[in-house]
C-alpha cells in the first residue's frame, strides 16, 4: 500500500473526506454569519444558539408533533428565522447607528441566556435524535465506509451555499440587498423598503443557522452547548475567509473543515487549534482575510 | 520565675479551654461545591450535585443539632487556572472549611495541591485520576468514589476476560484519560492482551469520526473510550453512524455515568457494559434517595458523582461534629478514623492513601424492550467487593502509607 507521510493513502482518503463534512457545516454557518455581516454589519454572536434553537426545533417536531427530518428541514429554518425577525425589530434595530461592539455585545448576551435556559431546562447531555430512515445505513467506498447521512450533509450544504451565494451576487434581489449596504438612503430614494429587507436577511442569515441545526441533529447530540463550542471556530472561518466574503466564507470552511481533518491524523492534540493558528497568520499576512477587500 | 511559670500555665489552661469552645472556625461550616456548571460534564455534577450537598445538610440534621452549615458553590469551567483561583479565593476570602466534588483531574490536581498549602480539606467524587491516591496523595485530601483504576479494573478487566484482547484508545488529552489509558493498558497487558494504538482527541471534540477512522484502521478489537461525558456520548453515537460494531468491533466505554445513557437513548446505549458504584435502582434506601433527588433536580435522576457527594457531604459532617472541629488536617485525618455509612453506598472506610472504599458493580446496558419504568437502565452483571474494587494501597506509591 502507498503512503503519504506513514499514513496509507486510503486512510488519508477517508479522514479528507470526513474533513469535507465537518467543513460543511463550518461552511454553512459562517455563510449565514457572513451575510448577516456583510448586509447588516452586526457581528451575530447569537448564531450558535441560533443553530441550536434548529436542532431543538426539530427534536420537538419530532417528538412533540411527530414530524419527521424532513418537516423539520422546512419548518425549523421558518420558525427559527422568525425569532430572529422579533429579535431584529425589537433589539437589534436600535443599535444600527452605534458601533458594531453593541450588536456583538447585545447578541452575545442573548446567546448566553437562550443557552442556560436550555441547559436549565434540558441539561448538558443532550437529547438523542434519530437519523431519518431514508438516510441510514452507508456504503463502503474501500477506503472508508461513508454513512449515508454524512454524504447527504456534503451535498446539501454544498447546495445551499451555492444557492445563497448566486442569490446574493447573481440575482436582482442581491443587487438591492448589496446596494443597500453601500448606500441605504439612495436605494430607499428608489421605492425599496430597506428596513424590511434588513430584517428579512437577519431573518434568512438566521434561519441558514437554524437549518445547519437541523443538520446536525442527527451526527451530534442535540444539546444546549451545541453552538457554543462551534461558534467560536465558524467566527475563525469567518475572519479567515474575510468578514462578509460570501464565497469566503464557503471556500473557509470546506478548507478548514479539511485541514483540520488532517490535523486530527498527523497531531491530533493540536485538532482543536489549528484553525486558530492560521487565523492568527492569515490575520498577519493578510489583515482582511483571504477573500475580503480593505474597506 | 515561679510567676511566670504559673502565668504560662495558666494560659495554656485558657487557650485550652477557648480550643474546646471554639470548635467550628468563625462559627459557621462553610462547604463548597465545585463543578462544570455549564459544559460537557454539567449533568453529571452541576448543579444536581449542590442538591445533593444540600440534601445531605438536611438529612444530617444540622440545624437540630445547632451547626451552622453553609454551602457555596463554583463553575470551574474545566480550567485548573480557574478551578485554583476559585478555591484560593474560597480558602483566603470566603472561608470555606471544605471542597467537594470537583470532576475534571487536572482541575482536581491543582486544588489538591491549593487544599494541602492552605491545611484545608478536599474531598473528591467527581475527579478520576487515580494519582489522587497515589503520588499526588495529600493528608487533606480524599478520593471519595471512583478512580481510573477501578475503572481500567471493572470495565476493562472484564472485557479482557471475555475475550476483548487487542485493544485502541480514544483518549480525552489531559490528566483524566491519560490516567485511564495508563490504568486500562495496564491491565490489558497483565492479562494477555495487547494495546495496538492510541488517539489523543482534545477534550469537548464534536465530532470524533475520524478518531473513529484511525480506530477502525487499527483492526483493534476493542476500542477503549478513555473519555466522559459529553466525549463519550458523541464517540458512542458516531461509532454507530459509521457502523464500528457491525463491523466486528466492540466500544468499551471506560466511564459512562447514567447521564450519559439517559442522553444517548438505550437503542444506542444498548449492550455496553460499565462500572458504576452506585445506580439508583439498587435498593429500597436509593431508590428512595434517588426519588427524593429527582424531585428537586427536575425530574433528573441522580448520577454516581451526585451519590457520592450526598454521602461525602454526610461522613464530612459525621466526622466535624465526632472531632468538634472543622480545621481541615484534623477532620481529614477523622474521616480516615471513623468507618464510613450511608443509605447510598453502605459501611465502608477510607484508607490511610484518603482511598474511601466501597463495592464496585458492573452494569450492562438493557435493551429497549427492557427496560419498564423511567431511567430503568441497567443490570447488574457482576459486584466487585469493596476491597478489590480498588488498587491496593502499597502499589499506588503514596507517601502516607508506611
Amino acid at each position: 500500500m502507498t503512503e503519504i507521510f506513514g499514513i496509507p493513502t486510503q486512510a488519508l482518503f477517508g479522514q479528507l473526506l470526513i474533513g469535507l463534512i465537518n467543513g460543511s457545516f463550518y461552511a454553512l454557518l459562517s455563510l449565514g454569519l457572513a451575510v448577516i455581516f456583510g448586509l447588516l454589519n452586526i457581528i451575530n454572536f447569537a448564531h450558535g444558539a441560533q443553530y441550536m434553537l434548529g436542532a431543538f426545533c426539530a427534536y420537538f417536531l419530532l417528538n412533540k408533533w411527530g414530524l419527521g427530518y424532513w418537516w423539520a428541514l422546512v419548518i425549523a429554518p421558518i420558525a427559527v428565522g422568525i425569532t430572529g425577525v422579533i429579535i431584529e425589530r425589537t433589539m437589534l434595530k436600535p443599535l444600527y447607528k452605534l458601533d458594531h461592539l453593541y450588536g456583538l455585545l447585545l447578541t452575545f448576551g442573548l446567546a448566553l441566556v437562550i443557552q442556560g435556559l436550555f441547559r436549565n431546562e434540558f441539561g448538558s447531555s443532550g437529547l438523542p435524535y434519530p437519523i431519518t430512515k431514508e438516510l441510514t445505513g452507508g456504503h463502503n467506498l474501500g477506503f472508508m465506509f461513508l454513512p449515508t447521512y454524512r454524504a447527504w450533509v456534503i451535498v446539501a450544504s454544498l447546495a445551499i451555499c451555492l444557492a445563497t451565494w448566486f442569490m446574493i451576487e447573481r440575482t436582482r434581489l442581491g443587487a438591492y440587498l448589496r446596494a443597500a449596504t453601500e448606500n441605504p438612503q439612495l436605494v430607499q430614494a428608489f421605492g425599496i423598503n430597506v428596513p424590511r429587507m434588513i430584517t428579512l436577511t437577519y431573518g434568512f442569515g438566521v434561519g441558514l443557522a437554524a437549518l445547519a441545526g437541523v443538520m446536525a441533529g442527527p451526527i451530534y447530540q442535540v444539546s444546549p452547548q451545541m453552538g457554543a463550542d462551534l461558534i467560536i471556530v465558524v467566527f475563525a472561518v469567518v475572519v479567515i475567509g474575510g468578514m462578509g466574503s460570501i464565497m469566503g466564507s464557503i471556500v473557509t470552511g470546506f478548507g478548514l473543515g479539511v485541514i483540520e481533518g488532517l490535523t486530527k491524523v498527523f497531531y491530533p492534540e493540536a485538532s482543536n487549534t489549528v484553525i486558530f493558528i492560521i487565523m492568527a497568520i492569515v490575520l498577519l499576512i493578510k489583515p482582511a482575510g483571504l477573500f475580503g477587500t480593505q474597506k | 520565675m515561679h510567676a511566670t511559670r504559673k502565668l504560662s500555665g495558666a494560659v495554656i489552661l485558657a487557650l485550652a479551654a477557648m480550643g474546646a469552645q471554639a470548635q467550628v472556625s468563625d462559627g459557621v461550616i462553610k462547604i463548597g461545591v465545585m463543578n462544570d456548571m455549564s459544559s460537557l460534564y454539567a449533568d453529571i455534577g452541576g448543579p444536581g450535585s449542590v442538591t445533593a450537598a444540600r440534601m445531605a445538610v438536611e438529612d444530617f440534621g444540622a440545624a437540630k443539632k445547632g451547626m451552622k452549615v453553609e454551602i457555596l458553590s463554583a463553575d470551574h469551567q474545566n480550567k485548573p487556572d480557574v478551578g485554583s483561583a476559585i478555591a484560593r479565593q474560597w480558602y483566603d476570602v470566603d472561608k470555606v472549611d471544605a471542597i467537594f466534588d470537583v470532576p475534571t483531574s487536572s482541575v482536581a490536581l491543582a486544588v489538591n495541591q491549593v487544599t494541602r498549602d492552605k491545611g484545608k480539606a478536599f474531598i473528591v467524587t467527581g475527579a478520576a485520576t487515580s494519582d489522587l491516591t497515589g503520588k499526588a496523595c495529600s493528608p487533606n485530601t480524599i478520593h471519595w468514589l471512583y478512580d481510573t483504576w477501578m475503572l481500567a479494573n471493572g470495565t476493562g478487566g472484564a472485557i479482557v476476560k471475555t475475550g476483548g484482547d487487542s485493544w485502541f484508545f480514544i483518549t480525552a488529552d489531559y490528566a483524566f484519560g491519560h490516567a485511564l489509558e495508563r490504568d486500562t493498558a495496564e491491565v490489558v497487558k497483565k492479562n494477555g492482551g495487547k494495546v495496538l494504538g492510541a488517539v489523543r482527541a482534545p477534550l469537548n471534540t464534536q465530532d470524533f469520526s475520524s478518531f473513529l477512522l484511525q480506530a477502525q484502521a487499527s483492526k483493534a478489537k476493542i476500542i477503549g473510550l478513555a473519555n466522559a461525558g459529553g466525549d463519550t456520548i458523541n464517540s458512542i453515537k458516531q461509532a454507530a453512524e459509521f457502523g464500528i460494531v457491525k463491523g466486528g468491533q466492540n466500544l468499551a466505554g471506560l466511564l459512562v455515568f447514567i447521564t450519559d445513557v439517559h442522553g444517548l437513548g438505550l437503542q444506542t446505549a444498548q449492550g455496553l457494559i460499565l462500572t458504576e458504584n452506585f445506580y439508583w435502582d439498587m435498593n429500597d434506601q436509593t431508590r428512595a434517595w434517588s426519588k427524593r433527588f429527582a424531585a428537586r433536580n427536575g425530574g433528573k435522576y441522580p448520577s454516581m458523582d451526585h451519590a457520592g457527594v450526598y454521602s461525602a457531604v454526610l461522613h464530612y459532617l459525621k466526622a466535624v461534629e465526632a472531632a468538634k472541629t472543622d480545621e481541615g488536617t484534623k477532620i481529614i485525618a477523622q474521616m480516615k478514623k471513623m468507618p464510613t455509612d450511608d443509605p447510598l453506598f453502605g459501611k465502608g472506610r477510607v484508607r490511610a492513601d484518603g482511598r474511601k472504599i466501597h463495592p464496585a458493580y458492573l452494569f450492562e446496558v438493557k435493551k429497549p424492550s427492557e427496560s419498564k419504568y423511567p431511567y430503568d437502565y441497567y443490570k447488574v452483571r457482576a459486584t466487585i467487593p469493596a476491597e478489590q474494587a480498588f488498587r491496593p494501597e502499597k502499589e499506588g506509591g503514596c507517601p502516607l502509607v508506611k
